[in-house]
């Protein structure tokens, strides 16, 4: 009904409804088109690719048109550890961002409203870190985790680490890494959501015998469930495909490859273009199921 | 938690109430006394401090310095969700991912009541509200949401029920029923209610009781007819519906009357009836209680006569017709006429006197804002 808006008489609504359908699909052709061309087209490419077949002639990198399901299942059973770290890491790097994420956003949108000096400085300081590529500060972490570092022989010296420890390289760097690099993607929209929170709400519940805590958990947390939803979704589908953080260059090692790793190496390094597909396609599918199930069962409608 | 249910309302006892803000004070020095199942009405325009009070009563601002005593016991130093007193918000503040039912539920459920949605549902009933429990406050329209609101703070029965304009977004027609219904619901369940609105006859339409604030202070408390008939300031005079007031030195005062030289001409008051009977003071006189006539009417002692002068504007607003006349030396009079068909037929433009019983005019005990400085 909206689209009605975009029709020149648009107050009046039944003057012919099927005119201001047209228009608002005209207005759609060039996200349609661009939709097809850059989503659709490679996505069928891909599936394609995924039960390609070696070629006949041999040689590497080189294969035939097929309907090769083997491909699935050879992925599954060769990269089984990885697919699961992935969604492990994922997972684990999510909640700790959140942890991390709704206290500064509630402390922006709700204790720092009337202050708006306030809240310009710390929202920039959320985004500052877009200022520096991703690269770049992954990479300083690597720098500041290193072997020789400050941060490593403090441990060293106060006991907490052996002489063979190190951090580089290990779980807890790279998903220290990835909730790092995320955390902005998750204040976010969170932050948006508290910044609209009507506080005479919050004055209502405390009015109604509730004391703080129980006003937060029955009255802000669940308003502010859009908000968190997002901010999980922003948060976790990158990280299931992400391939910078726990790669060998970055703060990774041969013990955290993740997905994403996996398929640039294989798409890269072995040329294996059917298995990374496979591989690709089923990150995909299992992020849609997910995803899915996830936004069904926090019924983010209700608060809509 | 230790909040007691009661069965009745409470006494609200403000003591030197003062409230700060960052570059002016909003209430000052405040004292009221509200007695236990009274319907008490804060009125006064925007920014007098009159939701500052009702704020501090509810524990969602704490005063600079005074006591709040509910029931003999202080609770300036209390939270919110401690004190025994909820509120009808203006907007209502109704939780918009809950259900009606949950919503009025939700006072009860913090306080372990045993049965809280039987309870609620009760509640609703007696907002005749009981078919719409399962909705969202959004699917109601504003009167609906009005009276959930107020289900949901009588359901805990406070001590004291606070409303905060909670009129304010209805129209007019709604406005007044739901003034019928929140009168006779205060009356059924005997809790003490304190009302703020700036709606004056919204006020004297429901409170038994009506302080007038302004700047912080309440200039005039009292039954609604008292403030009417015999406003003491200035301010009330104008803020509860409308007044002529004539400033001027008292030229006369023994025990029956008292009288001002008004620009030469003399303007009489009882004595009983004036708060001041020296120097310079002001005496005023409500518009309906004016009468105009084509004819001088012959002079007597008790009645007041200005005049002749000319009708500038004609406003007919139903009940009444209100006139507005210009006397030479004396200025704007402002006459109501009650719209009965038997009034005279007068135009603009048309030279008429103006009287009004002695007895009706009111001193005042201070000068209207810029009354001093004029002279």
């Amino acid at each position: 009904m909206a689209f009605v808006a975009f029709g020149s008489q648009a107050p009046t609504k039944d003057q012919n409804p099927t005119k201001g359908g047209r228009v608002a699909l005209w207005l759609l052709l060039p996200g349609l088109f661009y939709l097809a061309l850059f989503f659709i087209t490679p996505l069928i490419s891909l599936i394609i690719t995924s039960l390609k077949q070696p070629s006949l002639s041999g040689g590497i990198g080189r294969y035939d048109l097929g309907v090769e399901f083997g491909n699935y299942a050879y992925a599954i059973t060769q990269y089984a550890p990885q697919i699961f770290r992935s969604f492990s890491f994922a997972l684990l790097a999510t909640v700790l961002a959140l942890a991390i994420s709704y206290p500064i956003a509630y402390f922006i949108a709700v204790r720092a409203r009337d202050r708006p000096l306030l809240k310009g400085i710390l929202l920039t300081l959320v985004v500052a870190p877009f200022f520096i590529s991703f690269l770049l500060r992954t990479f300083a972490w690597k720098q500041i985790f290193s072997n020789d570092s400050l941060i490593v022989n403090l441990l060293k010296d106060v006991g907490i680490f052996g002489s063979d420890s190190y951090i580089i390289g290990t779980n807890f760097a790279v998903v220290f890494g990835l909730v790092y690099n995320f955390i902005p993607f998750m204040t976010l929209p969170i932050y948006a959501n508290l910044d609209r929170l009507d506080l005479r709400l919050v004055e209502a519940g405390s009015d109604l015998y509730a004391s703080p805590a129980r006003t937060f958990r029955k009255i802000t947390f669940p308003l502010s469930m859009p908000g968190i939803i997002s901010g999980t979704l922003l948060t976790f589908i990158p990280i299931s495909g992400d391939y910078v953080v726990a790669s060998r260059d970055f703060l990774g090692g041969p013990d955290t490859a993740m997905i994403g790793n996996v398929v640039e190496a294989n798409f890269l390094r072995i040329q294996d273009y059917p298995t990374a597909s496979a591989l690709s396609v089923m990150l995909m599918a299992t992020i849609v199921v997910l995803v899915s199930a996830y936004v069904k069962r926090s019924g983010t409608d209700d608060l809509l | 938690m230790a909040i007691d249910f009661v069965a009745r309302g409470q006494d609200l006892e403000l003591k030197g109430i003062r409230k700060e803000f960052p570059g002016f004070v909003a209430v000052d020095n405040l004292d009221l006394k509200i007695p236990a199942g009274e319907f008490f009405a804060l009125l006064g325009p925007s920014g007098c401090g009159k939701t500052t009070t009702l704020r501090m009563i509810a524990g969602l601002e704490s005063p600079t310095q005074g006591e709040i005593l509910l029931g003999g016991k202080d609770i300036a130093g209390m939270k919110p969700h401690e004190r025994p007193v909820n509120t009808v918000f203006q907007n209502y503040a109704l939780f918009p991912h809950m259900s009606v039912l949950e919503n009025v539920a939700f006072g009860i459920r913090q306080r372990k009541v045993a049965e809280p949605l039987p309870m609620a549902q009760q509640a609703l009933a007696m907002v005749e509200l009981e078919h719409l429990a399962q909705r969202r406050p959004q699917q109601l329209s504003g009167g609906q949401q009005q009276r959930v609101a107020l289900a949901r703070a009588l359901v805990n029965r406070p001590s004291l029920l606070l409303l905060d304009e909670p009129l304010g977004a209805l129209d007019l027609k709604l406005r007044r029923q739901m003034q019928i219904e929140l009168k006779a619901i205060q009356m059924e369940v005997g809790l003490t209610f304190l009302h703020v609105t700036h709606d004056q006859e919204e006020a004297m339409d429901m409170a038994d009781t009506v302080a007038v604030m302004n700047n912080g202070h309440i200039e005039q408390l009292g039954a609604p007819e008292a403030l009417y008939e015999r406003p003491k300031t200035a301010f009330v005079a104008k803020f509860l519906g409308q007044s002529n007031i004539f400033i001027g030195k008292v030229a006369e005062s023994n025990s029956e009357t008292t009288s001002i030289d008004f620009n030469g001409k003399k303007i009489t008051g009882l004595t009983s009836r004036s708060e001041k009977h020296t120097g310079k003071i002001a005496i005023g006189v409500r518009p309906e209680k004016t009468n105009f006539h084509e004819e001088e009417p012959a002079a007597t002692s008790g009645l007041n006569i200005l005049g002749p002068g000319e009708i500038t504007d004609i406003r007919f607003t139903g009940v009444s017709n209100q006139y507005q006349i210009d006397i030479p030396d004396v200025g704007e009079i402002t006459v109501f006429a009650q719209n009965v068909g038997r009034s005279p037929v007068i135009e603009l433009g048309a030279k008429v006197f103006v009287s009004w019983k002695v007895e009706h005019s009111f001193g005042l005990a201070d000068l209207p804002s810029g009354a001093e400085e004029a002279e």
